[in-house]
């Protein structure tokens, strides 16, 4: 293992919410080394090809893969004060004495030591129990995107759905357009999570949505043959008779869970919340979490859109540069501001009700430090 | 392969085409894309056999957490393949239980 490496900002993770959490940390004058594990930077917005909701500030009307370039070349301003490691996962944080270890590909060890942190480690998809959910052919939503979106690569011949929220919806748009076959949605509640926009495209095009059904299992001896899904009642429990789907592909659209592993490994105070889609980290107006040092961003904060993620990443940016004495003092104010402002946009629909109620939950005012 | 010709939004720009082997048969893929998108291009969707249950794994999260994905590439086993990078004349097998770590490299 090499020597120890030292940095002002360590940002871990490239999406949406660590790249603008960078961008703002630089512009303020830090110096940051900007991780992530993937082998390109952009997190989950390099395989949306859907435009954008949300609000102007946050460029609604743009697609996904299109607001990662755009924070790309921003980032490209900043060549002599920000350093990235791409394919480079942080394996673990020190608590001791504050050492993040991080591992470049297979092997690649090295330890940094920074003297801020921003966990924008975003998150990870959920899976359902059911026999044979292990079968090659069952993929997590973002996988599927990732396969086809990335790298051009057909996911399948036929796919099952499995949730009608926003990724369920969207994906099976985009596995449309990539000349794929959805074989059905399955969505145990009683109506569409999504927007209704995403769900009428698919209706249009026949697609059927299998409203309060869940699978039952997953087909196949070695890999995806098929899936069993059943009608479920009030209390989730199967009823009715079984449908049998043909599909190569089960793609599993339920959900998101904010990535927390550093987070708790560094002694963050931690709440479940149910609203935000797991544990996340107590913070305050500025994302700095119960610990001195660490920020926190994005999914990794609570599950919601990328938009609010690129706000937080930035609120976090300020905050970090203000810990180190970079930027005026009404320089912080005024853009903690802005960002609230455009935040408080974002979360005024019906969904944003949910998101303020769980940040509420886990949101001080101030740090008694 | 089995890629997409034809997207309404996307026009994908792949790197230099490469060579490279799965259990022994050669294959092709783009370089310093990931090996499991080279093997899903190519038609194989099982990348291991469990070591107690002996079940089929492969693909799944595909950004290097889940370890469904875990392969034998170049002799060392358990490498992540959604997210290590194809290069030329690399030799990929299936994983069988939890592979046999080189003790001479």
């Amino acid at each position: 293992m090499k020597g120890l490496r030292q940095t002002e900002v360590l940002v871990i993770g490239g999406g949406p919410a660590g790249l603008s959490a960078t961008l703002e940390a630089a512009s303020l004058g830090c110096h940051v080394t900007l991780v992530d594990s993937d082998l390109a930077l952009g997190g989950q917005l390099i395989k949306q090809t859907h435009k954008f909701f949300g609000s102007k500030d946050e460029r609604a009307g743009t697609r996904g893969f299109k607001i990662s370039e755009i924070l790309l070349e921003e980032l490209n301003s900043y060549k002599g004060t920000v350093e990235v490691h791409t394919n480079c996962t942080a394996t673990g944080f020190y608590k001791e004495d504050g050492v993040v270890s991080c591992v470049i590909g297979e092997d690649e060890y090295f330890r940094i030591k920074p003297e801020k942190i921003v966990m924008a480690t975003g998150a990870q998809e959920r899976l359902l129990p059911f026999p044979n959910n292990h079968l090659p052919g069952v993929y997590g939503a973002g996988a599927v995107q990732t396969l086809m979106n990335v790298y051009g690569v057909v996911p399948g011949k036929k796919v099952l759905m499995v949730g009608a929220g926003n990724i369920g919806l969207i994906v099976s748009y985009q596995l449309m357009q990539a000349g794929v076959e959805i074989a059905g949605i399955v969505e145990a509640m009683d109506k569409v999570g999504g927007y209704w926009v995403h769900a009428a495209k698919i209706r249009r095009l026949g697609v059927p949505i299998y409203l309060r059904h869940t699978i039952r299992e997953a087909l196949g001896d070695k890999i995806v043959e098929g899936a069993v899904i059943q009608e479920i009642d009030d209390r989730f429990q199967p009823t009715g008779k079984e449908i049998k789907i043909d599909a190569d592909v089960i793609c599993m659209a339920v959900g998101l869970t904010p990535t927390c592993e550093l987070l708790w490994q560094a002694g963050c105070e931690m709440v479940f919340v149910p609203q935000l889609c797991g544990h996340v980290a107590q913070r305050d107006l500025f994302m700095r979490t119960s610990h001195k040092d660490i920020w926190v961003a994005g999914d990794a904060s609570g599950i919601e859109e990328a938009s609010a993620a690129m706000v937080e990443g930035r609120i976090a940016g300020v905050g970090v540069a203000k810990a180190l004495g970079h930027g005026e003092a009404s320089e912080h104010s005024g853009r903690l501001e802005e960002f609230k402002r455009r935040l408080a946009d974002l979360r005024g629909g019906e969904v944003g009700q949910k998101i303020c109620q769980g940040i509420s939950c886990c949101t001080v005012n101030e740090w008694g430090v | 392969m089995d890629l997409i010709e034809k997207h309404p939004i996307l026009e994908f720009k792949h790197s230099k085409k490469v060579k490279f082997s799965f259990d022994g048969i050669e294959m092709e893929g783009y370089e310093g894309e990931p090996i499991a998108a080279a093997l899903h291009a190519n038609g194989v969707r099982i990348y291991r056999i469990t070591p107690a249950k002996e079940q089929t794994r492969g693909f799944f999260c595909a950004i290097g957490k889940c370890s469904s994905c875990f392969m034998v590439v170049d002799g060392v086993p358990n490498v992540r393949t959604c997210v290590t990078p194809l290069k030329t004349g690399m030799r990929v097998e299936t994983q069988l239980g939890k592979g046999v770590i080189p003790m001479d490299a």
